[in-house]
C-alpha cells in the first residue's frame, strides 16, 4: 500500500493481536449482560466466547468470562472501559497461555451410533473426562471438558462417527494454587 | 417510621435534597403523575421546552455555565427518543445531566404499548449508566445514585426510567448518601505521590521546547482548576494551547497563549505541538481533530497526560507519564511541590526556552487568523471580532451551533474565564446553541448570553425561541447568514470539485419577520458600516433577539489542516489552495 500523507484519521499501524481472557465480576441485575456486550460491539471489539452465571447468591454477583482478541492497546482499552461500568466490581485480564491459569470449556455431543461405534467414540474422548449423559440403542449424548482447541479437534474427529449436534459453553478460568484473582 | 409517599413525590423530594432549582422538560402521558406533583414543590421551577432535544441542550447549557448538573424530564416513547441526541452530546462532551423519563406501566412493558420504547436499551450506549425502576422502594436510592454517577469522575449523562404505576405507588423516601467514591470511574481515587510529582517536574526541568495542551477537563474540574492552571503557566513560563472545549480556562488574550490547536487551530499552536520536546496534556483526550494522523503526531516529544478517566489515557496516543487525577488536585499538589523545590525555575528556564519562544514568535508572524476584510460586504470573521470588541467589557456567555461560524467564534472570540463558552465539540450537534443559550441564561440571569449561529444550524431548533420568549430570557441569536451549510460547502469546494451538492438552502425564512412572529426582536445587518451600530442595538434590547448578519457567502474557514497533508503543513488562506490527494479525500 502506498504511504498516505494524510493528516486525518488514517488507520495507524495495526499491531500484533493477542488472545485474552477477561474475568469480570458484576452485579447480577437486569441488562448487565447487554451493557457488557454493547460495550464490545459499540467499540468494535470482538467476543469469541462468553460464559456467565451467578456465583454469589447472597450478594447477587455474577462472574462473566470473555475470550477476546486484540492488540495490546485494544486489550488495555477493554480492561479500562469495563472497569468504568457502574455494575462492574472487578476485572481480571489474562493472556491465553499464561502458566498460572486454568481454562476449561464444556461440550455436549449427540451421536447417532450403534454400540460398536460407541466404544470407539468413548476411546476417542478418553482424555477429556467423558460422561455419557443419555443413551439409546441408536444414539447417545456425551459430555467432555477440555480446552477450546481440543474440543475443536474432537468435534472434527467425531464427524465421521455420526455427530449430529454440538453444544458448547464459553471458556471459564481459574488461577492455579491457593491464589485467587486480584 | 417515615410515612409513605407516592413515587412522583419521591422524585421531587430527591430533587429537593439534591438542591435542584430548575428542570427542563416536556410533559406527556407517562409522566403526568410527576407533572401533577410539580405544583407542591415551589423551590423547583420547570422550564417548558418546545422539543425534548431542546430541553436536553438547555439542561446542558445550564450545567456547563453553572457547574451544577442539568435535570431533564421527558415522557416515554418519542419523549425519550427525542432526548437521545442531547444525551449523546452530553456524553461526548462530559456534561453532567440527569434525565428522568416516564415509561408505560410495568404490566404493559414489552407489549408494544402506546408510546412505549425500550428507553434503557436505546440510551445505554449514550449514558454513563441508566436504570429502569420497577419497585417504588428503589426509587430514592436510584435517584441519588444517578446524581452521584452523573457528577463524579468524568461527568456525563444518566437516565432514570420510571413506569407510570411506580409514579403512583406509595413508598418510603430516604436520602441515601451513596458512595461511589471508592470506585470513581472504576478506579480508586488516585493519591498523588511525591515520586510521581517529582517525575513530572523533572520532565519539565529537562525540556527546552515545552507546551501545555489543555482541554475541557480543566473546566469540568471547577473554577479552582483554571486558577491553578494560570499560576502554573506563569510559574513555568511555558507556552500554552487549548482545545475547543478548554477555551476560557486560560485567558485568550495572554501572551503565553498560542490560541486553539487542531484542524482549525492557529499556525503557532499546531507547529508548536508538532515540534515540542515535552507535551503536557491536562484534561484533553487526543481527539482525532487534534492529532490528525497519529503515527506522525508530535514525533519528537515526551508526553504527560493528566486525565480523571483512566480509559482516556493511552487510547489514541501512547504517553510517557500517565497521571489519573482530577485536574484541580493535580495542579494544586504540583504547584506546591514545584515551589518547594524549584525557587529559581523561571529565571533559569527563561534562557533554556528562549530559542523556543523565538521560534514560536516566528510562527506567530504568519498571523494565521488574518483574513482579507472588505468594506462592501461583512466578512464573518470581522463580525465575530466586532462582537467580541463590543461585548468584552461585560461578563458575556457564548454558545454556538456547529460549522464554520463555530470555528470563527473559537478563533476570534477571546475567552478569559471558564464556563463562558458552550459549544458542541464531540458530537458536533447542529441546533445545540439556541437551546443551550436558554439554559445558560436561566443559570445566569442578567448576564449577556449570545448564540453565535449559522442559519442552517439554528433552524434545527428554532422552535425554542418560543421558550425564550415565554420565560423572558433575553438571549441573542447572532446568525452569520451565508445561506449555505458553510462547512459542508467548504469541504465540497476543497475535496469534491466544487460540486455543492445539497449544501445551499433555498427558501430561508426572513429572520427579522420570524423574530417578530415569535414576539422578540429582529435585527438585520447587511454592510460593515452598520454592523457596530446594530450590534450595540442588539446588546441594549432587553428581549430575545434574532440578529441576521448577512455575510460573505463564499468565505472559508482558515487556517486549516487539509486532508492528505502532514500535521505541520497548514493551509493559511485561499491563495494557498493546493490539490488534495485522492487518498486524502476520504479522510474527512
Amino acid at each position: 500500500m502506498a504511504k498516505s500523507k494524510s493528516a486525518y484519521s488514517v488507520p495507524g499501524k495495526i499491531g500484533k493481536t493477542e488472545r485474552h481472557i477477561f474475568v469480570v465480576w458484576v452485579d447480577n441485575e437486569a441488562g448487565v449482560l447487554a451493557r457488557i456486550a454493547g460495550l464490545f460491539s459499540g467499540r468494535g471489539y470482538n467476543i469469541e466466547s462468553l460464559a456467565v452465571a451467578e456465583v454469589d447468591k447472597k450478594k447477587h454477583i455474577s462472574r462473566i468470562t470473555i475470550v477476546t482478541e486484540g492488540t495490546p492497546q485494544v486489550i488495555e482499552q477493554i480492561n479500562l472501559q469495563l472497569k468504568k461500568l457502574v455494575p462492574v466490581h472487578k476485572v481480571a485480564d489474562f493472556k491465553r497461555g499464561e502458566k498460572d491459569i486454568l481454562f476449561r470449556e464444556l461440550a455436549l455431543f449427540k451421536m447417532i451410533a450403534n454400540s460398536k461405534k460407541q466404544e470407539k467414540i468413548k476411546k476417542l474422548c478418553k482424555k477429556f473426562n467423558p460422561v455419557i449423559l443419555d443413551k439409546t440403542k441408536k444414539s447417545f449424548v456425551i459430555q467432555v471438558t477440555a480446552l477450546r482447541a481440543e474440543i475443536d479437534k474432537l468435534a472434527l474427529d467425531l464427524k465421521r462417527f455420526g455427530l449430529i449436534s454440538t453444544s458448547r459453553t464459553g471458556s471459564v478460568a481459574m488461577t492455579k494454587g491457593a491464589k485467587i484473582f486480584n | 417510621m417515615s410515612k409513605l409517599i407516592s413515587g412522583a413525590e419521591i422524585v421531587f423530594k430527591a430533587l429537593e435534597d439534591q438542591k435542584v432549582e430548575y428542570i427542563f422538560g416536556y410533559p406527556g402521558g407517562a409522566v403526568l403523575p410527576i407533572y401533577d406533583e410539580l405544583k407542591n414543590h415551589k423551590s423547583i421551577k420547570h422550564i417548558l421546552a418546545r422539543h425534548e432535544q431542546g430541553a436536553g441542550h438547555a439542561a446542558e447549557g445550564y450545567a456547563r455555565s453553572s457547574g451544577k448538573p442539568g435535570v431533564l424530564l421527558v415522557t416515554s416513547g418519542p419523549g425519550a427518543t427525542n432526548a437521545v441526541t442531547a444525551l449523546t452530546d452530553a456524553y461526548m462532551d462530559s456534561v453532567p445531566l440527569v434525565c428522568i423519563s416516564g415509561q408505560v406501566p410495568t404490566h404493559l412493558i414489552g407489549t408494544d404499548a402506546f408510546q412505549e420504547c425500550d428507553t434503557t436499551g436505546i440510551t445505554r450506549p449514550c449514558t454513563k449508566h441508566n436504570w429502569l425502576v420497577k419497585d417504588v422502594n428503589d426509587l430514592s436510592r436510584v435517584l441519588h445514585l444517578a446524581f452521584e454517577v452523573a457528577t463524579t469522575g468524568r461527568p456525563g449523562p444518566v437516565l432514570v426510567d420510571i413506569p407510570k404505576d411506580i409514579q403512583f405507588k406509595k413508598g418510603k423516601y430516604k436520602f441515601i448518601k451513596n458512595s461511589l467514591k471508592k470506585k470513581l470511574n472504576g478506579k480508586a481515587i488516585h493519591k498523588l505521590s511525591n515520586k510521581e510529582l517529582d517525575k513530572f517536574i523533572d520532565l519539565m526541568k529537562k525540556s527546552s521546547k515545552p507546551i501545555f495542551y489543555t482541554g475541557g477537563g480543566v473546566i469540568n474540574s471547577g473554577p479552582d482548576a483554571s486558577k491553578y492552571l494560570r499560576e502554573l503557566v506563569s510559574l513555568t513560563g511555558f507556552p500554552i494551547t487549548s482545545t475547543l472545549q478548554g477555551l476560557g480556562a486560560y485567558p485568550g488574550d495572554d501572551p503565553q497563549f498560542l490560541g486553539m490547536l487542531g484542524m482549525h487551530g492557529t499556525f503557532e499552536a499546531n507547529n508548536a505541538m508538532h515540534d515540542c520536546d515535552l507535551m503536557i496534556n491536562i484534561g484533553a483526550r487526543f481527539d482525532d481533530r487534534i492529532t490528525g494522523k497519529v503515527d506522525e503526531f508530535s514525533p519528537k516529544s515526551k508526553k504527560i497526560h493528566v486525565d480523571i478517566d483512566p480509559s482516556s489515557i493511552g487510547k489514541n496516543i501512547k504517553v510517557d507519564l500517565a497521571v489519573v487525577s482530577d485536574v484541580s488536585e493535580l495542579l494544586k499538589s504540583l504547584i506546591k511541590r514545584f515551589k518547594e523545590k524549584n525557587k529559581n525555575f523561571l529565571n533559569s528556564n527563561k534562557q533554556k526556552t528562549s530559542k523556543w519562544w523565538e521560534q514560536i514568535d516566528k510562527w506567530r508572524e504568519k498571523k494565521s487568523l488574518n483574513f482579507i476584510n472588505s468594506t462592501k460586504i461583512i466578512k464573518p470573521q470581522h463580525a465575530v471580532q466586532r462582537l467580541y470588541e463590543l461585548t468584552k467589557d461585560q461578563d458575556t456567555f457564548i454558545t454556538t451551533e456547529v460549522g464554520q461560524h463555530q470555528m470563527w467564534a473559537a478563533q476570534h472570540y477571546k475567552f478569559n474565564k471558564p464556563n463562558r463558552w458552550m459549544t458542541s465539540g464531540g458530537l458536533g450537534t447542529m441546533g445545540y446553541g439556541l437551546p443551550a443559550a436558554i439554559g445558560v441564561q436561566i443559570a445566569n440571569p442578567g448576564k449577556l448570553v449570545i448564540d453565535i449561529a449559522g442559519e442552517a444550524s439554528v433552524l434545527m431548533t428554532m422552535q425554542e425561541m418560543s421558550t425564550a420568549v415565554q420565560y423572558r430570557l433575553p438571549i441573542k441569536i447572532f446568525i452569520l447568514n451565508n445561506e449555505y451549510m458553510g462547512m459542508v460547502r467548504q469541504w465540497q469546494e476543497l475535496l469534491h470539485e466544487k460540486n455543492y451538492s445539497e449544501s445551499y438552502t433555498a427558501a430561508l425564512p426572513d429572520f427579522v419577520k420570524l423574530a417578530e412572529s415569535y414576539g422578540c426582536v429582529g435585527i438585520r445587518a447587511k454592510t460593515p458600516d452598520e454592523l457596530d451600530e446594530k450590534i450595540k442595538e442588539m446588546i441594549e434590547v432587553q428581549k430575545p433577539v434574532i440578529f441576521d448578519c448577512v455575510v460573505d457567502k463564499s468565505e472559508n474557514c482558515f487556517p486549516m489542516i487539509p486532508s492528505g497533508k502532514p500535521h505541520n503543513q497548514m493551509i493559511l488562506g485561499p491563495e494557498e489552495d493546493e490539490e488534495i490527494s485522492d487518498e486524502g479525500k476520504i479522510l474527512v
